[in-house]
């Protein structure tokens, strides 16, 4: 029943605008930037969530209480941070590239933010279902390997420089095991459609066809979105926060909101690509189906927190050879037996 | 190109071509005449996406502004001097540079208005990468595996001429 709601919402707003006389163009228009401002909500709200719940879980795991003041159990302390960090000053250091300085925290949530576009967040609920959807993940995500170097270059201090030098290497290395991985994906459905992703799901989740397929990805997004064990880009006791050591007040928040934002991200993905998106598991249908989209987005995000909070950090030199060595191979072999697969059940006839 | 905003459009992304393209010689630092640079890609990639070569300009984006920041290393660990204010951008043969710009846009243009455009009539296809995967893999297959070996060739040999040189090795030569 609840399944429709933000559909049935969207054609009543056409609905009244069409009443209203106003012409096709501008009913799409104002319809999109009503879609836009929903995936806005949308982040905002769960990056808040997101923040908070990192924090109880550090604590968690670590075992001691963590944020736990402001609000029920802690709940609006991403609020007050967020209103601290507005309040204090920006420091631009003097020998900072003053443009690229600023310009790099604002620019870091763009990328992030055009790949919402293709997220499906529920039986058609999907903002613009590209042809393309899966490439446009890849080609967008990673510009923001660019906007990382601008950050560490700007600051003109050598910790911001090594750390930006270990983010382009780090992500550019990652990448392609992640592309690779979601090959094998890619050939089970025959389509970079994120729709017909889903839909080829509805008999078994890719998770089940494509297990090593996963592990690779999600171990790649980890490196990614730079989080631990795959943190060497800010390093704490090596580089002080790599590029962003000289951020200060809401610029450095952007970086640190953007980390979050990107976790969101490559977590929904991995659900559309891998845990059938929001296809709804045992047929229990009982629930909307982006209530289950959102559900199995939170069991990722949990995998990441649970993975940041128990491993160390992976050495420099460990780092490349293990993307490198172990996983662009497994990733290659992983694409060789997929292929050999298919080949064999065609033969059978399923 | 039918409606008034397509054309908008056209002339607005032309004109970031352009501007981008300029600063990227004009810009006095190095790093920014690579973020210029980026800019410029992206610009041309967007042009891709007016012209409904989704495919293209995805590829566009991945493969150049996405290697741009392996560019800007390179001109971090290249150049010595922070910024390009002591080197010289403008020297004295300014009728020999005329010259050949003058050349080179003659030809360009000449070769531009005495080609042959290939215009169809027909809608471009919603589905492009269909259309270039069968392509590639049935009529193209010989120059695409080509071009494959061919990279695979260049990344075995960064990886030879990369290899740590152990310090008891003897060399070959």
């Amino acid at each position: 029943m609840g399944d429709r709601i933000f559909i049935e919402f969207g054609n009543y707003l056409s609905g009244l605008l069409a009443l209203a006389g106003a012409p096709l163009l501008l009913n799409q228009v104002i319809l999109m930037i009503v879609k836009i401002v929903g995936a806005l909500l949308f982040i905002l709200l769960n990056l808040m969530f997101i923040i908070w719940l990192e924090r109880r879980l550090a604590g968690w795991f670590q075992a001691r209480v963590g944020p736990n003041r402001v609000g029920p159990k802690g709940l609006l302390q991403a609020l007050a941070d967020v209103g601290k960090l507005i309040s204090k000053e920006i420091i631009i250091p003097g020998a900072v590239d003053k443009v690229i300085f600023l310009l790099a925290p604002v620019l870091i949530f763009v990328p992030s933010l055009v790949l919402f576009a293709v997220v499906p967040f529920g039986r058609g609920m999907i903002p613009v279902d590209l042809n393309l959807g899966i490439f446009f993940f890849f080609a967008i995500g990673s510009l923001s390997i660019v906007v990382f170097f601008m950050g560490g270059w700007a600051s003109a201090n050598k910790y911001s420089l090594i750390g930006s030098m270990r983010a382009v290497a780090q992500m550019v290395s990652y990448e392609i095991p992640m592309v690779l991985s979601v090959l094998g994906v890619v050939m089970i459905t025959g389509s970079l459609k994120m729709s017909s992703v889903i839909a080829s799901q509805t008999q078994v989740w890719n998770i089940f066809t494509q297990p090593v397929a996963f592990l690779i990805y999600f171990a790649a997004s980890v490196a990614e979105v730079n989080r631990t064990p795959f943190d060497v880009v800010e390093g704490e006791s090596e580089i002080v926060a790599g590029p962003m050591t000289e951020y200060g007040g809401m610029a450095f928040a952007m970086w640190y909101m953007a980390e979050y934002t990107n976790v969101i991200l490559v977590s929904a993905f991995a659900v559309t690509l891998f845990l059938g998106g929001w296809l709804a598991p045992f047929g229990w249908t009982f629930l909307p189906s982006w209530v289950w989209f959102v559900l199995k987005l939170y069991l990722l995000i949990f995998l990441h927190m649970w993975v940041r909070w128990t491993y160390p950090r992976i050495r420099v030199d460990q780092l490349m050879s293990f993307g490198w060595k172990v996983l662009v191979p497994l990733s290659l072999a992983n694409v060789f037996v997929t292929g050999f697969g298919m080949y064999v059940f065609r033969g059978i006839g399923w | 190109m039918t409606s008034i905003y397509q054309v908008g459009a056209f002339w607005l992304i032309s004109l970031a071509i352009i501007f981008a393209a300029i600063m990227v010689v004009a810009s006095r630092q190095l790093v920014h005449m690579v973020l210029w640079l980026a800019v410029c890609f992206i610009a041309v990639a967007s042009m891709y996406f007016l012209l409904d070569a989704d495919y293209l300009a995805l590829v566009q984006i991945m493969v150049y502004a996405g290697a741009v920041s392996i560019m800007m290393i390179f001109g971090v660990m290249l150049t010595q001097r922070p910024d390009l204010k002591e080197c010289l951008l403008f020297n004295n043969q300014l009728k020999l540079a005329t010259l050949v710009v003058i050349v080179v846009l003659a030809l360009t243009g000449g070769l531009t208005y005495g080609a042959r455009w290939f215009v169809s009539g027909a809608t471009v296809p919603a589905d492009t990468i269909a259309h270039i995967g069968t392509l590639l893999l049935s009529k193209y297959v010989i120059p695409f595996e080509v071009a494959a070996v061919l990279l695979l060739v260049a990344l075995i040999g960064a990886i030879v001429l990369a290899k740590e040189v152990k310090p008891g090795a003897r060399s070959r030569d």
